[in-house]
C-alpha cells in the first residue's frame, strides 16, 4: 500500500463536509478527482491525516446558467468538455479542457480540483484568470465569492481558508465583439505544456482593440498575466504587426520564466511570443467570423 | 490507525464485498484482494495507463483511485471483455490478428481505453486512434501494430450485427 494511513470520510452532504473541515482544518484534505492528490500520496509527498471525499455530494456537480455559467466544483473535466452550455457560452473553457491530460484522467479530474490545486502548469487557472471568473467558497460560517485575481496566490496556493471548500466556479458568458483562443505546446498531447496561453480580445464599435487579456501557463509560479503586452494593444487597430509586438512584450517584459525539464527559459519565451501572435489572430478571426455568420 | 470500511462492488458482473483500509488503491484491490491480475500496474501515478479499467462504463486509472471510492460502483476489467472462456472480444481478436502486442504488459490498459472509445467513435482515422491511445505507454511495439489493431477492431465492431 503506497499512501500513508489516513482516516476517510465520504459525506453525502455539503453541510457534513464543511463540518469536517471546521473541525479538522488543514489536517483534512478534500478529495475531488484525486488525479493530483492520489499520485502525490502514492509518492508520499502528501500525507494528509484525513480525507474528505466530495464525490457523494451531488449538489456540487450541477451546471447552471443564470446570467453567468456556474459550474459546480465536482463537475468532472470530461462532463464539462461535453456540455453544450459550456461550448456555447464559455468557448475558451471548452477549447482548453481537451488539453488537460488524457480522457481517462479527465473522467475523474474535476473543475474545482484543478482550480483549487493551482498548479502553474495547469490550463484551468489560466482560463479562469483570463475570463475573470469568480470562485464560490463555503465554510460553516457562510459563503463568499473570490475574484480569480485574488484567488490564485502563488505556487500551488489559493485564497481558500483552512475551513473552506471551493464549491463552484462562475464563468462570465461570451461577450459581444470578443474573440477567445487557447493555445499550448506540449511534447505529446496530454502532457503538461512547455508553454501556452489563453487570449481574450475585445473590439469597440470602430473595430479598434478595446481590451486584451493574455494569461500564460507554466512560465511563473501561477497563471501569469501579461499586462504590459495587453496595454500595448489598447486602442490599436488589430494587425499582424500589433500582435507580433504584443508577443514580444509579453515574452520579454511581462515574464521571467524559470524553464523546466523540457524547455529552457529562452525557449519558453520564444514559444510564448509565437503563441501570443497566433492566439490573438485566432481570436480576431473568430470575432469577424461571428460578425459575418451570426 | 485508519479504520477499515466495508465496500460492495460488481466486477465484470460478479458482486464482491470486502473490508478495506482506505489507503488501499483500487488497482491493488482488484489484483491482490479480488485476484484479477489482468489489470497491470506500471507507474502508480496515472501516467502509463497499464491499470486502466472501466468504472460505470468510463475508462479510468485504477492506480490513482481508492478502493473505498469504488463502493457501490460497477467495474469492468480486461477479464470481463470476452463473453466466455472460449471466445475473445472483437477488440481482442483484432489485437491477436494484427499483432497488436509483444510482451502484452500495456495491452489490458489499451483494450480498456479502446472499448469506450470505439463505442463513441466507431469509425476513427489513424490520427484519431493515435490520439486516443496517447495516454497508454507501450515499451515494445512502436505503436504501429497497436494502431493497426485498433483500426481493425473498429471494422470488426462495425460489421457485427
Ligand atoms: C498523468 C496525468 C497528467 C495530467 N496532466 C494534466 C495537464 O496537462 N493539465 C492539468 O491541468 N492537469 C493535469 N493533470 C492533473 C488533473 O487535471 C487533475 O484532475 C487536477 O489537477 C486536480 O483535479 P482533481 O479533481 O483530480 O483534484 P484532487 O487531486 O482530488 O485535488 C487536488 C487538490 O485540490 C484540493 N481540492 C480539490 N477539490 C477541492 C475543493 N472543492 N475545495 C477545496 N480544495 C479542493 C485537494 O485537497 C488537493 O489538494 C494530470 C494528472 C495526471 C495523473
Ligand atoms: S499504473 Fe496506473 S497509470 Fe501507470
Ligand atoms: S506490448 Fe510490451 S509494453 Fe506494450
Amino acid at each position: 500500500m503506497k499512501p500513508a494511513p489516513f482516516n476517510y470520510f465520504a459525506p453525502a452532504s455539503l453541510e457534513e463536509a464543511l463540518a469536517l473541515k471546521a473541525q479538522h482544518g488543514e489536517e483534512a484534505k478534500a478529495l475531488a478527482g484525486g488525479q493530483s492528490l492520489i499520485p502525490a500520496m502514492n509518492f508520499r509527498v502528501a500525507q494528509p491525516a484525513i480525507l474528505v471525499d466530495l464525490n457523494r455530494i451531488a449538489s456540487l456537480r450541477d451546471i447552471r446558467k443564470n446570467g453567468a455559467l456556474t459550474i459546480g466544483a465536482m463537475t468532472t473535466q470530461s462532463t464539462a468538455e461535453k456540455n453544450p452550455l459550456v461550448a456555447e457560452h464559455v468557448p475558451l473553457l471548452h477549447e482548453a479542457l481537451p488539453n488537460i491530460a488524457h480522457p481517462q484522467i479527465r473522467n475523474r479530474g474535476t473543475i474545482g480540483g484543478s482550480v483549487a490545486h493551482a498548479d502553474p502548469a495547469a490550463e484551468l487557472p489560466v482560463v479562469c484568470l483570463a475570463l475573470r471568473t469568480r470562485m464560490q467558497a463555503q465554510s460553516q460560517s457562510g459563503e463568499r465569492w473570490i475574484e480569480a485575481q485574488e484567488f490564485f496566490s502563488g505556487l500551488f496556493s489559493t485564497a481558500l481558508a483552512a475551513d473552506e471548500l471551493l464549491t463552484a466556479v462562475e464563468f462570465p458568458l461570451v461577450e459581444e465583439r470578443t474573440g477567445y483562443a487557447f493555445l499550448e505546446v506540449a511534447r505529446r498531447h496530454g502532457d503538461y505544456a512547455m508553454a501556452g496561453l489563453a487570449a481574450v480580445l475585445s473590439l469597440d464599435e470602430n473595430g479598434l482593440c478595446r481590451q486584451a487579456r493574455l494569461v500564460y501557463l507554466n512560465v511563473g509560479d501561477g497563471p501569469l498575466e501579461a499586462t504590459q503586452a495587453a496595454a500595448s494593444l489598447q486602442g490599436q487597430k488589430p494587425s499582424a504587426k500589433a500582435f507580433q509586438d504584443a508577443g514580444k512584450i509579453a515574452s520579454q517584459e511581462d515574464m521571467q520564466p524559470f524553464g523546466n525539464l523540457h524547455a529552457s527559459p529562452q525557449y519558453q519565451q520564444h514559444l510564448s511570443a509565437v503563441l501570443t501572435q497566433r492566439a490573438l489572430q485566432l481570436a480576431l478571426n473568430r470575432i469577424t467570423q461571428k460578425a459575418t455568420h451570426p | 490507525m485508519s479504520q477499515t470500511h466495508s465496500i460492495q462492488v460488481r466486477i465484470n458482473g460478479t458482486p464482491y464485498a470486502h473490508e478495506v483500509e482506505p489507503r488501499l488503491l483500487l488497482a491493488d484491490y482488484i489484483r491482490q484482494v479480488v485476484g484479477l491480475s489482468g489489470t497491470h500496474i506500471g507507474c502508480e501515478h496515472g501516467v502509463c495507463g497499464a491499470c486502466t479499467i472501466l468504472l460505470d462504463g468510463q475508462a479510468v486509472r485504477s492506480c490513482i483511485m481508492l478502493a473505498v471510492q469504488a463502493d457501490g460502483h460497477e467495474l469492468t476489467t480486461v477479464e470481463g471483455l470476452a463473453q466466455d472462456e472460449k471466445s475473445l472480444h472483437p477488440i481482442q481478436e483484432a489485437f491477436w490478428e494484427a499483432h497488436g502486442l509483444q510482451c502484452g504488459f500495456c495491452t489490458p490498459g489499451i483494450l480498456m481505453t479502446l472499448v469506450p472509445y470505439l463505442e463513441e467513435n466507431p469509425n476513427p482515422t489513424e490520427t484519431e486512434v493515435r490520439d486516443a491511445i496517447s495516454g497508454n505507454l507501450c515499451r515494445c511495439t512502436g505503436y504501429q501494430h497497436i494502431v493497426d489493431a485498433a483500426l481493425l477492431a473498429a471494422e470488426k465492431l462495425q460489421s457485427k450485427p
